[in-house]
């Protein structure tokens, strides 16, 4: 298929979205990593990172919505072209939520920091965990960035893995808070913190699916990843 | 979008049709079926064949020798193709509105009454209210109501062409098909044309060829793309730019066409 389009002044509209995109990708990466370093060696500094950046992804992401509802309005885009910036824009607001729950982990490292709780918890797992799903996001954009629906299904498959890390964290948690009832404040935060993990893996889950839907043209938000698979092997 | 829709009644299927100007063809091997009460729209990029396969679908090319059909039209089952088939008798029964608006030179009154005097014998009272429904069946009556004695090439470009759209209702066809109707017009013309083409298909099939690709998104139920003569996607419109199967049909409508 040509790539481009009669007009290339469309054609670089595209792409300056979707490099802002990739751009909001990279900020909010740089977000997770500040995170688990703040999380990892009880850092003040990084934390306080993590959240002077989500003004920048806040920012990043109110252009991204307004240049798609430019081109939306000025180019009526139909076919893939249409869902390129469908997706588009709601993989903007996936990562804008991924850089919440960064925030939201730093705001608890900070939390904990405070409180100077016991630190014999297990909160190495939770570093796991959240390499686990950073890289899970790297996937994503990387994904996004060559359209690779292959890559996509792998990172549906993926993102259930860190479901079953945090069921598993959360049991043990609940193990330590009932041994120690001491532990049961800083628990409940690293309960917290593991959620936010989670999400992460969830949001890199949704931009997988938008990739599907950009290339397929099907909506597989709601479809068992058994069902997704098979119809992506046809 | 995944609204169960009842299979539409056919009121035209068109079977392996080849159509040729002299020894060029300008159709290869068309079949397709226009649903009836449905808006079907053609596009594609001049030269396609869009307009030729909208001419033979009322004989129209049977007024230039050297141009001639082979295959199959059946219209509610009978093959017009039929070299025995009365040609007026098919144009009423199939209408057709030109890319340019064509009033006769002659009252707005008698634009609408002179195809209807050619088929029915009606009295004056009858004609009257004839007009009258013609004329606000084509979103024209309240413009027009008080001067029906002035000549219809006195109104604007766009009550030209609702005008030609009411004359072909006047005759009751079945059929109407529309060739670029709205490629002469301003915008807000154009939006008059298609909310009345919304409107009309409750009682007629329409057809309409258009080079205004987001008229076809906006107004039809069905799509069909060609290129060469040849058709090359045809379905529901939503799917058509949604997600069309062929890619040379995704090239055409996001404009990658060159």
């Amino acid at each position: 298929m040509p790539e481009k389009h009669l007009s290339s002044q469309f054609d670089s509209d595209l792409n300056n979205i979707s490099s802002h995109v990739m751009a909001l990708g990279g900020l909010v990466e740089s977000q997770i990593k500040q995170a688990i370093l703040a999380l990892s060696q009880f850092s003040p500094e990084a934390a306080d990172d993590v959240l002077v950046i989500e003004n920048k992804v806040n920012s990043l992401e109110v252009e991204i919505d307004r240049e798609i509802a430019s081109v939306i309005g000025r180019r009526q885009p139909t076919a893939r072209d249409l869902r390129l910036l469908m997706a588009m824009s709601k993989t903007t607001a996936n990562l804008e939520r991924v850089g919440d729950e960064a925030a939201k982990i730093a705001r608890m490292v900070k939390s904990i920091i405070q409180g100077s709780a016991p630190r014999s918890l297990p909160s190495s797992d939770l570093r796991v965990s959240a390499d686990l799903a950073a890289g899970l996001l790297r996937k994503a954009l990387d994904a996004f960035a060559r359209l690779d629906v292959s890559m996509a299904v792998s990172i549906m498959r993926e993102d259930n893995e860190i479901d079953k890390e945090f069921d598993g964290f959360v049991r043990k948690l609940i193990t330590y808070m009932m041994e120690d009832p001491r532990t049961i404040s800083a628990s409940l935060d690293l309960l917290f913190i593991a959620k936010a993990i989670e999400r992460i893996g969830d949001h890199s889950k949704n931009i997988a699916e938008f990739i599907i839907y950009i290339v397929k043209g099907e909506d597989v938000r709601h479809t068992p990843l058994a069902d997704v698979e098979s119809s992506m092997s046809n | 979008m995944s609204e169960i829709k009842p299979a539409p009644k056919n009121a035209i299927e068109v079977r392996d049709l080849n159509f040729f100007y002299g020894k060029f063809q300008g159709l290869r091997n068309v079949t397709m079926d226009i649903a009836e009460r449905k808006v079907t729209a053609f596009i594609g990029p001049s030269g396609c064949g869009k307009s030729t396969l909208l001419r033979t679908l009322n004989r129209m090319y049977s007024l230039y020798p050297g141009q001639r059909a082979e295959g199959e039209i059946n219209f509610y089952g009978q093959n017009i193709l039929d070299p025995k088939q009365d040609l007026n008798l098919l144009r009423a029964r199939i209408g057709m509105v030109f890319q340019k608006p064509t009033p006769f030179p002659m009252t707005i009154y008698d634009n609408i009454a002179f195809g209807v005097r050619l088929y029915e014998n009606l009295s004056r009272t009858e004609m009257d209210e004839r007009v009258e429904w013609a004329l606000t069946k084509a979103a024209l009556w309240t413009e027009v109501k008080d001067k029906l004695g002035q000549n219809g090439l006195s109104l604007s470009g766009g009550q030209q062409q609702r005008l030609c759209i009411a004359r072909s209702v006047a005759v009751k066809p079945s059929v109407l098909l529309l060739d670029e109707p709205t490629s002469a017009l301003d915008p807000i013309s154009t939006g008059k044309v298609e909310e009345l083409v919304h409107e009309l298909k409750a009682d007629y099939t329409i057809a309409i060829v258009t080079h205004n690709m987001q008229q076809a998104a906006r107004c039809s139920d069905y799509t069909a793309y060609m290129y060469l003569g040849e058709l090359v996607e045809f379905g529901e419109t939503e799917q058509i730019f949604f997600k069309p199967n062929k890619t040379a049909t995704e090239d055409y409508i996001t404009g990658r066409f060159g």
